[in-house]
Formats: C-alpha cells, sequence, structure tokens
C-alpha cells in the first residue's frame, strides 16, 4: 500500500520559495515512505539542486505544463496519483497551493486541513495536524478520515533542515494535453521589485493610524531598509488608501508569522492582533500606555513615534554597520 | 445571467473566541453574527454583474436557524431570493461543499460566486470543492472580474503573494472573491423592507442524502500559547531606541 508523501509545490525560473524547504523537512519527520517532489513549468528541473539538498527521495518534473491551470493540473495529478505511492500530499498553503490543493482534494476525494502549522505522524500512519482557526484566535487540532491525507503548510513556521540525498528523477508523464485546460494563467504581473510579500517576511514593520498620514509612511520605509523587513499596516490605513490594500495584515487580511513584527503606531485591534499572533517577537511603539497592542508585545516603547522611529533606524543602521 | 452565491454566517472578527471546556466548539452566546466578510465582495460582484446583463442573484446559505439573518441582509443588498440548507450541527468544508454543489445543480446556474475563505474555520475549501465537484472551472481570490457574455468567458485577476496574475476561462464557473474586487454596499431601509418579503426556500441538509462520514473531523479547539510578559521602556526616545535595539540584538537575539 502506497505510504510516501508527495510534496506538491510552484516554481519560477528554478527559484522555489522558503516554504517548500520546510515542506520537505515536514514530509521527512513524518517517517513515512518516500518523499516525492512534483513541480511544474518551465526550468521545473532547475529545483533538483535545492530538492537533493533537502531530501526529496524523488522527484517529477512536469515540465510541458507552462501555464498554471487549476482543472489541469489536479485532473493531470490525480489521473497520475497511484504512480506517486502516496497517501500523505502536502502543499504551500499560498495562494497556489490553497487554488490546486482544495481541488484536487474534491477530485481525489480526500480530505484537506488548510493552512497547518505543525504535522505529527500517529503510530498508525496516520497524520494529526494543528490549524489556525478563527485567524489564530483559537488553535485546533485535525484529523484527515479518508485514506488519501491531504495538507496545506504555512510558510515560515517549520524548519527546514539540510538532509543531502540523490533524489530520484521519476519518468511520470502527465496524461492530461494542455490544449483540455479551461481556465488558464495568461499574464503573471510583478509587484514592484525588491518588496518582500508580508506572508514570508523575517521582520516586517507595520504601520497603523498612529502614522497620521500617507506620506509618514517613508519613515517605516526607511526602518524596513535598515533592517532588511517587509512593510505592512493595520486595517484602516489601507481603508484609508494610504497604502495598498496588499499591505493590510488582520483577520480579513494578510495573517503573517514573522520572527520580529514591528507595530509602529498600531494600537491593537482584535482582528489586528488575530494576524499577528503566529509572530515569534512582537515590538510595538505607541504615545498609549494602554494600546491593547502592548498586551501581546515582547518589548514595547510607550513615546512619540515619531521621535522614536527615526532613532530605532539609526541604531539598526550602527548595529548592521559593526556585524 | 442567473448568479448563485454561497454566503456562509460567521461570528464577526471583533469578537473574542471562547474554547467551550471540552474543546469542541466554542461558546455561542453574545456573538454577533454577520455575514463572512468575503461573501459580501461576493454578492456585491453578482449584483453588479445583474445590473449590467441582466439575470438573477440566488443566495444559497447553508446552517442552523440564525442563519437566516444573514440571508435577509443579502436579500437586502439586492439578491433575488435564497435557498437554506437547514442543519444544526457543524459542518466540515466537504459535506458544505457537496451540499451547496447539490442546491447549485438542481437551481441551475451561469456563474457561482462565494467568498475565497469564511473567516471561521478559515479553509479557503469550499469554493474550488463545489467547482471540481459539478466539473467546472474556477478562479480564486480574485481582485478584478470581466464577464464576455458574447464568447461567455471571464477575465479575472487574482492576487498572489507580491503579485497577481491574470486568468481566463469559460463559464458557467466558480469564483472566489478577495478583498478588492470591490466595495459592498450598505442595504437601504426600503431594501431591507422588501427583503423580509423576498422568497427563502429550506432543505433540509439530510434530505440530501449525502455520505454521514466527514472527510476532516476536528479533534478539539484550543488557546493558542499565551504571549511572555511584556518588556515596556519609557523615557528619552533615544535612550529608549538604543535599549531595544539592545535587548533584540542581545536578549531576543533577533538582529
Amino acid at each position: 500500500m502506497a505510504n510516501g508523501v508527495l510534496v506538491i509545490f510552484d516554481q519560477n525560473a528554478g527559484d522555489i520559495r522558503h516554504v517548500v524547504l520546510e515542506m520537505l523537512t515536514v514530509a521527512r519527520s513524518l517517517g513515512k515512505g518516500p518523499v516525492t517532489a512534483l513541480t511544474f513549468g518551465t526550468d521545473a528541473a532547475k529545483t533538483l539542486p535545492k530538492l537533493a539538498e533537502y531530501g526529496a527521495d524523488r522527484a517529477v518534473f512536469w515540465e510541458s505544463y507552462t501555464q498554471y491551470s487549476s482543472d489541469g493540473f489536479s485532473a493531470a495529478i490525480a489521473q497520475s496519483f497511484p504512480q506517486f505511492d502516496a497517501d500523505v500530499i502536502l502543499f504551500p498553503a499560498n495562494a497556489w497551493g490553497k487554488d490546486l490543493s482544495a481541488r484536487l482534494s474534491e477530485v481525489l476525494g480526500a480530505g484537506l486541513a488548510t493552512d497547518c502549522l505543525h504535522l505529527e505522524a500517529e503510530a498508525s500512519g496516520r497524520v494529526k495536524a494543528i490549524r489556525p482557526v478563527y485567524a489564530g484566535k483559537a488553535l485546533a487540532e485535525v484529523v484527515i478520515n479518508t485514506p488519501v491525507q491531504m495538507f496545506s503548510l504555512r510558510p515560515n513556521i517549520n524548519a527546514a533542515e539540510v538532509h543531502h540525498v540523490n533524489p530520484e528523477v521519476l519518468d511520470i508523464a502527465p496524461s492530461v494535453d494542455p490544449a483540455t485546460f479551461q481556465a488558464v494563467v495568461v499574464e503573471r504581473k510583478e509587484a514592484q521589485t525588491g518588496t518582500i510579500e508580508l506572508t514570508e517576511a523575517d521582520i516586517i514593520v507595520s504601520g497603523g493610524r498612529g502614522m497620521k498620514a500617507p506620506e509618514n509612511f517613508q519613515l517605516l520605509d526607511a526602518l524596513a531598509a535598515a533592517l532588511g523587513a517587509a512593510v505592512g499596516s493595520s486595517r484602516p490605513v489601507a481603508d484609508e488608501g494610504w497604502v495598498p490594500h496588499s499591505y493590510h495584515i488582520g483577520q480579513t487580511g494578510k495573517v503573517v508569522s514573522p520572527t520580529v513584527y514591528f507595530a509602529i503606531g498600531i494600537s491593537g485591534a482584535i482582528q489586528h492582533l488575530a494576524g499577528i499572533s503566529g509572530s515569534k517577537y512582537i515590538v510595538a511603539v505607541n504615545n498609549d500606555p494602554e494600546a491593547p497592542i502592548f498586551k501581546v508585545a515582547n518589548y514595547g516603547i510607550v513615546g512619540d513615534l515619531f521621535e522614536v522611529v527615526p532613532r530605532l533606524t539609526e541604531e539598526i543602521k550602527a548595529l548592521k554597520a559593526q556585524q | 445571467m442567473k448568479i448563485l452565491v454561497t454566503v456562509k454566517q460567521v461570528p464577526d472578527t471583533a469578537t473574542k473566541i471562547q474554547i467551550r471546556a471540552d474543546g469542541q466548539g466554542i461558546h455561542e452566546e453574545g456573538i454577533k453574527w454577520v455575514i463572512n466578510p468575503y461573501d459580501e465582495f461576493a454578492i456585491e460582484e453578482a449584483l453588479r454583474i445583474k445590473e449590467k446583463h441582466g439575470g438573477e442573484v440566488v443566495v444559497l446559505a447553508l446552517g442552523p436557524s440564525r442563519v437566516e439573518e444573514a440571508v435577509r441582509q443579502s436579500l437586502a443588498m439586492g439578491a433575488d431570493r435564497a435557498v437554506i440548507v437547514t442543519t444544526e450541527g457543524s459542518v466540515e468544508p466537504a459535506t458544505a461543499a457537496h451540499a451547496l454543489a447539490a442546491i447549485c445543480q438542481q437551481e441551475g446556474f451561469d456563474l457561482i460566486i462565494t467568498g475565497k475563505q469564511a473567516v471561521d474555520d478559515d479553509s479557503a475549501q469550499v469554493g474550488p470543492m463545489i467547482a471540481a465537484g459539478l466539473g467546472l472551472p474556477q478562479v480564486t481570490v480574485v481582485i478584478h472580474l470581466e464577464v464576455d457574455e458574447a464568447s461567455k468567458r471571464l477575465r479575472a485577476e487574482r492576487e498572489l503573494e507580491g503579485a497577481s496574475e491574470i486568468v481566463e476561462l469559460p463559464y458557467p464557473a466558480v469564483v472566489t472573491a478577495q478583498r478588492g474586487l470591490n466595495e459592498p454596499r450598505y442595504p437601504t431601509l426600503p431594501n431591507i423592507m422588501k427583503a423580509k418579503k423576498k422568497e427563502v426556500r429550506r432543505v433540509t441538509l439530510e434530505s440530501l442524502s449525502l455520505p454521514a462520514q466527514p472527510w476532516v473531523t476536528v479533534n478539539r479547539l484550543f488557546e493558542p500559547p499565551t504571549r511572555p510578559e511584556p518588556t515596556i521602556l519609557s523615557g528619552d526616545p533615544a535612550e529608549t531606541a538604543k535599549e531595544l535595539v539592545r535587548l533584540l540584538h542581545n536578549q531576543a537575539k533577533v538582529l
């Protein structure tokens, strides 16, 4: 009976996201059968050295699938599924992975737990998952009841551990003709270059109403540049149009889990706190000592952010210069 | 165009979630129930398409009797009528998707729109599962949607991490809505009055004869780990900034 783990992910010009390395490490930690990596598109095979470094026993590259199609990819994976020798499937819990995993779940008749933080194999070979609900206001322990168990993994939670192997590249050709794909990606628009995606960022600098005006976000850009951080915001300032919607962190925006989250001029509405609860360290700067953000912060400065933030930027630059 | 919008009723995002002692759910007393925020974008988009192309907007919902409130609000926004699949128990994504897909099939449609995820269980599964179950193409996390009636095709922009992509697909199809797609309207008083008289059809979950075994079981809910006591600095800005960087570097070791 199939007992391996199939790790399915997207790649771009041979580059893979860090979450893929985290997925490979988690796949191996389950102590099941072989870990098989499956990816798609031009230059898919260029991911092989990374897959070898992080412990993929086998790899499958569907380079002919150059344009993403949720219906096409899910049909092709389902048709080839018996050849992958897997009863656990892992996806990244990003827009791509959530789109494809939920569709594949229905096509395979396999239960799916979305956005998991931790996976643990039980003696039976079944996998227990911990996942956030209510944007992290609570956690749920879930199990999948179907023979094939599917999980998507939240980025930035699990460690990626090097484990050198020599992957076998399997010659499994996809059986669905791309000409039959219905929903097809025809164009990709990159956000401005140099910006770090919030859900993958190690450090985030985020501003709220306390920033007082859109132009003051320059202060945060400078701090973020010194830290190598991404810039985010609370909901009200995104709603006001001070920053793009894509900055909005919270229950109805992005849910983030960086190592350090700087909340600058953010009071800490419950929806915002839910969206940042996965942060390892929260640092708050606010002039109101009673602001709820200080109840979840590891470190805080009560003071005028317009005085504090430029000095913080200088101190960090000085520290980085020493390093 | 006949557009179906699946709507979930969820606790308002301002709700403090209190887990029951047995871990088998949350305390519902005092919760303000609302339409899932992403489903509001779905309703609004359906109404805009109807306003442009004509047709009908039908709201589908699933849940206990309180769900009628979310349904009436959807009708007050402008949906024409509704179908509620009634069930008292909590329902996992696959069961919800299968039940709603069955109603979609009964109703017939050109387009199905829903939110990109519900802000209670955050599963983001029901839209794609309905699509796959009905053999329809899908586009999820949509921030811009164009409908071409002549060619019966959609062109959608969907949000990715740090990028977006354009997806083209034929319809009937399933679309899931992301914030930014539109600005949902508020129901007007006359429309709230009208909504009270609009047709709401009820179907029991049992009558759909779906398989009883859930695909996913929640063993228990539990509290997230509590955060440690904070170190709060105040006083001279230069001094506090210096001390904070020292703590992050030497104590937390994150810089």
